[in-house]
């Protein structure tokens, strides 16, 4: 039981982590109509930022804001430098965009940092505190409070400030809220740079676990894709439950399902995907899309 | 339709240069060559399922470790000949395409692209689990196998005694050009039309009269075969196949070629083929960039999609220009 309890806990880390990502994911489809195949890579690149300010010597929380602040600002210049242009475009071309971006980012991050794996020391320890006979790690704990922190900060930007309200406008009927006087393209941008906030915040969760290199992300990725697809594409609060409920599900599965062991997790999650996707297509939560043709 | 006769000449002109260039450059080259021949072929099939009937594939890479494992099984416990693999190897593919074809009708453009591209992450942890078949993460060595045509020496045809790395060219250009042959009357006959009916309105075209399940299904087969085959040549020519051969990467190597190939054009493949090789050496060029690191490489590739798609429009209307001979895309 004991045991039972730790992995669901530690599940619940790792959930954390994938409905970050995936709540970055389901914002920028949300608006823009778009699935950000670079947004792991780009979690990636604010995990290695993260890790060289730290090395220059800075405290872990000074760097870790710098990082959510470089983040934003590059969230934003990529969506205004790259994406605005295309993005009246063919679906099709966006997609490639993106994973051009995918590609670039993991080159740009080899190039500059490495391929070898560099330890990353979270600001928690990885020491575990007893409660009633059942061991919890301090490392895990602090992952679950900056997630669902990180998570509830997005949410009430988004349900309670006027600024929320634009972005929820101009993601649901870009036409009308012009109409109104949101300017949606300056809200395209910050949806961006929230997601590539929520994307750092993911990477620098992930780093201290999951050993610092170019590719780190590129599982949490597909994870984070499972996630959101679980939750409903259009749902963030789908998101944020479909990357806990996944993250516990791996961690049970990968522990007393014994075929399926650690190597298979990929394989469950793209089992998700797949399933939800062809039984389930609006997920948990979502919205089924009726089109008038 | 009298009209393709420049397009034979470039046909010929291709022909010519692919024979002619064995005979200028050194061995290494040559059997750099054979490897492009087989991108060359893998782009040719994501041509016909991206480029015609418009579904996106980001894990061909697939598809391909499907052919070269089916080749390298055959080749070092079943004692087949790798010659009589390659058609195998294509069908096991193309079977494989037609099974995965039926549920990919329900995923639209986005969520399809999201499917493929978890099976082409999660296929080197499922190709390490089943490591009976497949050898595990060690892979399997061909080279020196009873069943390797020529055993890694050489090989006489028609009294022309050839180096095993000519032989592995000729081979593989040889398919090459017959596939080509076939995928250029492939999408220039009804299937071809009825494909890019297809991709431009489903609506418009079942109202027409195109079966639209039976074709996009068939376009699965086709371009999966397509891989297939590229797949077994690409065990044939390295003579060794191991789960990180397919990593997610090469999937989307293979995107970029048939984009660098101006989309949906089979002519331009063999750009994209070429490019996939030889951009590191290109990049290796430019100044203080060390091309011993994989970094920088991965950087233009991805740079080049980027700039390639932000120059859609002008791809698309080549491509278009090549491929379609008048047929229109609404944009």
């Amino acid at each position: 039981m004991a045991n039972f309890i730790q992995q669901v806990v530690s599940g619940l880390a790792s959930g954390g982590i994938y409905g970050a990502l995936a709540l970055a994911i389901v914002l920028i489809h949300r608006a823009t109509g778009v699935l950000n195949f670079a947004q792991g890579e780009m979690a990636t690149l604010s995990a290695f930022v993260c890790w060289s300010l730290i090395d220059h010597g800075w405290a872990f929380w000074p760097a870790f804001g710098a990082t959510i602040f470089l983040s934003f600002a590059g969230g934003v210049v990529l969506e205004q430098t790259v994406i605005r242009p295309i993005q009246n475009g063919p679906l099709l071309g966006i997609v490639i965009l993106t994973i051009g971006l995918l590609i670039a980012i993991n080159g740009l991050t080899t190039w500059v940092w490495g391929g070898a794996a560099k330890q990353f020391h979270g600001p928690f320890s990885t020491a575990p505190i007893n409660v009633g006979g059942v061991a919890f790690s301090k490392q895990d704990i602090g992952v679950i409070a900056i997630s669902v922190v990180s998570v509830v900060l997005i949410g009430l930007l988004f349900t309670r400030t006027k600024l929320g309200l634009g972005l929820r406008a101009a993601a649901a009927n870009p036409t009308e809220a012009r109409l109104v006087g949101v300017r949606v393209p300056g809200m395209l941008a910050l949806g961006w740079g929230l997601a590539a906030v929520l994307g750092a915040v993911a990477g620098v969760m992930a780093a201290p676990s999951l050993f610092l290199e170019p590719n780190m992300m590129q599982t949490v990725l597909l994870y984070a894709f499972a996630a959101a697809v679980l939750g409903g594409m259009d749902s963030p609060v789908g998101a944020v439950i479909g990357g806990l409920v996944l993250g516990v599900l791996l961690n049970l599965v990968g522990t007393y399902v014994h075929w399926v062991g650690g190597e298979l997790r990929l394989a469950v999650a793209l089992a998700v995907i797949l399933g939800v996707l062809l039984i389930r297509p609006a997920g948990l939560f979502g919205r089924t899309a009726v089109r008038r043709v | 339709m009298r009209r393709p006769q420049p397009k034979l000449t470039v046909f010929a002109v291709g022909v010519l240069v692919v024979i002619v260039l064995p005979f200028v450059l050194s061995e290494f080259r040559t059997v750099q060559l054979a490897t492009v021949g087989a991108y060359f072929i893998a782009i040719l099939g994501l041509d016909v399922l991206t480029g015609h009937s418009g579904q996106i594939s980001l894990g061909h890479g697939a598809f391909m470790a499907v052919g070269a494992y089916t080749t390298a099984i055959l080749m070092s416990s079943h004692g087949v000949r790798d010659l009589w693999t390659i058609p195998i190897a294509g069908a096991v593919a193309g079977g494989i395409g037609l099974v995965a074809g039926v549920p990919a009708l329900r995923l639209s453009g986005l969520y399809l692209a999201l499917a493929t591209f978890g099976i082409a992450i999660v296929l080197p942890t499922i190709l390490k689990k089943f490591d009976h078949f497949t050898g595990g993460s060690t892979g399997l060595a061909l080279f020196g196998k009873p069943t390797q045509t020529g055993h890694g020496i050489g090989v006489k045809i028609l009294g022309q005694q050839l180096s095993n790395n000519q032989w592995l060219y000729a081979l593989t250009w040889t398919i090459a050009a017959a596939l080509f042959l076939v995928a250029w009357w492939l999408l220039d006959s009804r299937f071809g039309r009825s494909l890019r009916a297809i991709r431009d309105s489903e609506l418009a075209a079942a109202a027409a009269g195109v079966n639209r399940s039976t074709y996009k299904i068939a376009a699965f087969g086709v371009s999966a075969a397509y891989a297939g085959v590229a797949g077994a040549l690409f065990a044939i020519n390295v003579a060794y196949v191991s789960p990180d051969s397919f990593p997610i990467q090469l999937s989307l190597y293979l995107l970029v070629g048939a984009v660098v190939g101006f989309f949906g054009s089979i002519w331009g493949a063999a750009l994209g083929a070429l490019l996939i090789l030889f951009l590191p050496d290109i990049v290796g060029l430019l100044p203080h960039v060390d091309t011993k690191q994989a970094g920088p490489t991965t950087f233009f590739f991805g740079a080049v999609l980027v700039v390639l798609m932000l120059l859609l429009p002008l791809v698309l209307r080549v491509g278009t220009a090549l491929s379609n001979r008048g047929y229109s895309r609404p944009q």
